[in-house]
């Protein structure tokens, strides 16, 4: 990998001098305005075509895009992408992912926004279109044939009479210097070649044969090894730092301190591990942390940031009214994100300039955050993504990028740092802690005549962005203020209806202002939600607050549609009204040959293996993606452990860019669904947290008895296209709940399902 | 410090290290591979898996001066891009994985354990891949790709 990409060296590989980088500087004065993806703007202009493609002489074609591959398969469907558009074959297209030197600041790569972002009628897909149509206008003019008798194959305009002419011909090295054209019309699916079929992922040799280049691999001449000294205790501070506790370490270069940020550098890591290790500090004790048995209580007494999302006005007179209420209370806990590698980044910060190798999703949010705890200009700081382990949304990428960017401004080297599990474990930003209230009112038919939903979310810090360092612990230690939870109370929602986290559940009308974007019928609704302050950092994990919320709106519906006596998904047919839910409800009790009655099973034996299925459907984000999975499960009674046999995912993106990637992350969510419904969970004591471990923190290795997984592809080419990396995973702690319920008549309302849980919950039953 | 030899895919290399480094950050840091990888540092993952004597070795816990005369295999001393190993392919024909991170203690255990045992059962595979994690959780296309290696070793 090229250390520093010169522009002469993006002219020689891209054939056009495409952006106009140096370090120098040709950078505007950064604006305050919003940028077009929430962004701030950069000097790279998204809405010139040449800012996102070049063509060489050879016909090589360099695109640039500012949505990452984390694992996910986006460079694979993305080089699809644009070969489709272009009409070039895949192995002539090369892709440069985010490095805010050369890549269009695209935001983060995340929620499930870059389909939807790149695949549309925008950005990178709408380049692509524009590039075509004018290479084909160009050919039309030197060959003198009009556009509509001009065909494209491989890089190569032609016309009937067998004349031809190449895009490296027409363009090759040169700008196109146009605007990219939101007219300029997209290959329909009906013709794709390309997109929409199921290319294998395009990094897999390298990755098989262990010849992939991680951030774990980057290495830069001169480069040192850093690691850092976590507070032990959640708020410790530093009281004092003992540096001669350390001084006979050999190769230690420094020991660097900053407010309460303490890291060490040394020649070789595992020196600097030592020194890490042996480092004398005094802490100053934190605040303590609540009790965790009680914790969801403490949550729910705590201040809060309230937020009305639906409120029909009647939902307390109905209530009142209805002919039965049920209720139930749902508890999801804090998660780790918990790569397989902990984070890892390598920075080189010299008095005038700084270069980070990342795994960061945000390249330019990074930059901006570097520039602050550097103090250098921004437009002196370059953040290049490097792929780390998958991440699953915000996992230590960017506050071991600030590590590194700390220690090397310190030792004026590039520094390496590898943080450890446990510094990863302790401090990371994990997914939220919720408690989720249910109530619903039901008419005299046992239909649902209205329903209330109250939750609260733990949150402290999370993403960054362009000016919040302070949001990641390494930020914070370092001096600055993560973002504040300012409570404030709910007033009626305005607009339109936000259901970005899925907290509306998908059975209600919800209507805002009189238009009703829910996916359901139920006319009378109230969804209020609090934001409390969380003791711990807090960030978004794969379907943050999605799968919490869904967990507890799709058991719901499982317990009333139980105590009604309907069959679960009969019941769910009966509230929903949204074609695209429904259609993958029906596809997915279809292929699992789903056995319609009333859940739980009549005639449950007290003991031994007992069966179940249960169902759950979503759809993400309110429209950014439907599934629906049903889960078969077993339950050993004796131990309280959890098995699930099959599991049957029905799924619908729109057009399917690439179906052998989409299988990939509807297969990996479900697991990893199951792994976090089944196991995993943050714990803690009085003062720290507890789970520092792969024994401590339990995730499903690959020696369990593996569920057969079926997946069914609903393909909308007509719709537009949908994140479909999120969507899987939403589903698994519900259908499996579900699954529980159905083969043993116990109802688990707190995740994670772990056996003695179960066990627990079990020894209810009258 | 001292000045150490190591045998390393086939080539014989001299390293000046604290004879205590654990062998990953030798292969890592000073021979820049990229196969063995820091995952947890604590032997609980698999990420830092190397070879040496037909067995999985976890060398993130594993001093480099324990290594001595023996031949460390990693996962790029398997095969090459251009010419994969049998049970590289098998993963490559099934797209067993996602960020691919975890991929030396996936493969090179499952290796190590049907070099030993080729007619390995579904229950001694799952035994010994017990201890190995993915938190992608490419867990099915893994398994199947191990299966593939071992019906196409047979």
């Amino acid at each position: 990998m090229k250390r520093e990409i010169s522009r002469r060296d993006f002219v020689k590989t891209s054939g056009a001098l495409v952006v106009c980088f140096s370090m120098a500087s040709l950078i505007e004065p950064f604006a305050v305005a919003q940028g077009p993806f929430d962004t701030h703007p950069s000097h790279i202009d998204p809405e010139k075509l040449d800012s996102w493609l070049a063509v060489a002489s050879d016909g090589t074609v360099t695109a640039y895009t500012g949505k990452c591959d984390l694992g996910q398969g986006m460079f694979t469907v993305q080089t699809q992408l644009v070969a489709e558009e272009l009409g070039v074959s895949i192995s002539n297209v090369k892709l440069i992912q985010c490095d805010t030197s050369v890549t269009p600041d695209q935001g983060t790569t995340s929620g499930s926004q870059s389909t939807p972002t790149n695949f549309n009628t925008q950005n990178l897909a709408q380049a692509a279109a524009t590039a075509r149509e004018a290479l084909v206008g160009m050919a039309a003019q030197r060959l003198g044939v009009p556009v509509d008798q001009l065909t494209v194959e491989n890089g190569v305009v032609s016309a009937k009479s067998g004349h031809h002419v190449s895009y490296g011909e027409l363009i090759g090295g040169k700008h196109f210097d146009i605007a990219v054209s939101s007219n300029a019309k997209r290959r329909s699916p009906s013709e794709w070649r390309v997109l929409g079929k199921p290319i294998p992922s395009m990094d897999r040799v390298a990755l098989m044969t262990g010849t992939f280049e991680f951030v774990h691999n980057v290495h830069v001449p001169g480069m040192v090894h850093g690691r850092v000294v976590r507070p032990p205790e959640i708020g410790a501070t530093v009281a004092n730092v003992d540096e001669k506790s350390v001084q006979d370490v050999p190769g230690l270069i420094k020991v660097v301190v900053r407010n309460n940020f303490i890291g060490v550098v040394a020649e070789k890591q595992w020196q600097a591990a030592k020194a890490a290790k042996d480092l004398k500090v005094t802490w100053k004790p934190g605040p303590g942390l609540p009790a965790q048995q009680d914790f969801y209580e403490y949550m729910r007494k705590q201040p809060s940031r309230e937020l009305l999302l639906v409120n029909s006005n009647d939902v307390d007179k109905k209530l009142k009214s209805a002919s039965r209420v049920l209720k139930a209370t749902y508890l999801h806990p804090y998660q780790a994100h918990g790569s397989i590698g902990s984070s890892c980044a390598v920075a080189d910060v010299q008095p005038d300039h700084a270069t980070v190798w990342s795994a960061t999703q945000s390249v330019y949010p990074t930059q901006h955050s570097v520039s602050v705890l550097t103090a250098l200009p921004l437009d002196r700081v370059r953040v290049i993504f490097v792929r780390g382990s998958g991440c699953y949304g915000l996992n230590a990428a960017d506050t071991v990028s600030y590590d590194a960017a700390l220690l090397s401004q310190a030792v004026q080297r590039p520094v390496r740092v590898q943080l450890t599990r446990q510094d990863e474990f302790i401090s990371e930003n994990y997914g939220t802690a919720c408690v989720i209230e249910q109530q619903a009112g039901l008419d005299a038919s046992g239909a649902i005549d209205v329903w209330d939903s109250e939750t609260w979310s733990a949150s402290f810090g999370g993403r960054p962005g362009y000016d919040k360092p302070g949001n990641v612990i390494t930020g914070k230690l370092a001096g600055f203020d993560p973002e504040a939870i300012t409570p404030r109370p709910a007033v009626e929602p305005t607009g339109e209806l936000h259901n970005g986290n899925n907290a509306v559940p998908s059975y209600v009308a919800g209507c805002v202002n009189g238009k009703c974007g829910g996916a359901g019928s139920i006319r009378s609704e109230r969804v209020l939600t609090h934001a409390v302050k969380s003791p711990f950092f807090t960030g978004p994990l794969r379907s943050p607050l999605r799968l919490q919320n869904t967990f507890a709106h799709e058991c719901f519906m499982d317990e009333i549609s139980s105590y009604v006596k309907a069959d679960p998904v009969a019941y769910r047919l009966q509230h929903l009204r949204e074609t695209r839910i429904i259609d993958v409800l029906k596809a997915a009790a279809k292929a699992a040959n789903w056995d319609a009655r009333p859940s739980p099973k009549s005639n449950i034996a007290r003991t031994g293996i007992v069966t179940g299925r249960g169902i759950a459907c979503v759809a993400y984000e309110g429209d950014n993606g439907y599934a629906a999975l049903v889960a078969e499960v077993e339950v050993d009674q004796a131990s309280g452990r959890v098995q699930a046999r099959r599991l049957v995912v029905a799924h619908d993106c729109g057009p399917i860019s690439n179906p052998e990637g989409l299988r990939n992350q509807i297969e990996g969510g479900v697991l990893q669904g199951m792994s976090r419904a089944l196991g995993e969970e943050i714990t803690w004591d009085d003062r720290k947290v507890t789970s520092i471990d792969w024994q401590s923190y339990h995730t499903l290795p690959l020696g369990i008895q593996l569920p057969i997984i079926e997946c069914v592809l609903i393909d909308r080419p007509a719709a537009k296209a949908t994140g479909a990396g999120e969507t899987a995973i939403t589903l698994a702690a519900a259908a499996i709940g579900n699954a529980i319920f159905d083969a043993t008549g116990s109802r688990l309302r707190e995740v994670p399902f772990k056996p003695d849980r179960v066990k627990a919950a079990l020894s209810l039953r009258g | 410090m001292a000045s150490l030899s190591l045998k390393v895919n086939g080539r014989v290399h001299t390293v000046d290290v604290d004879p205590e480094t654990p062998l990953l950050y030798v292969l890592s840091d000073d021979l820049q591979l990229r196969g063995p990888k820091f995952g947890c540092g604590l032997a609980q993952c698999g990420a830092c898996t190397v070879m040496i004597r037909g067995r999985a070795v976890r060398s993130c816990v594993m001093p480099v001066s324990a290594v001595k005369e023996q031949e460390v295999t990693t996962l790029e001393g398997l095969g090459t891009p251009e010419k994969p190993h049998a049970i590289q392919q098998a993963f490559i024909d099934e797209g067993a994985a996602q960020c691919g991170f975890c991929l030396s203690g996936v493969i090179l255990t499952a290796k190590a354990l049907l070099d030993e045992n080729p007619k390995a059962s579904d229950e001694q595979i799952r035994e010994a891949m017990s201890k190995v994690l993915c938190r992608c959780f490419a867990h099915t296309r893994m398994m199947r790709a191990i299966k593939l290696y071992q019906r196409r070793r047979a």
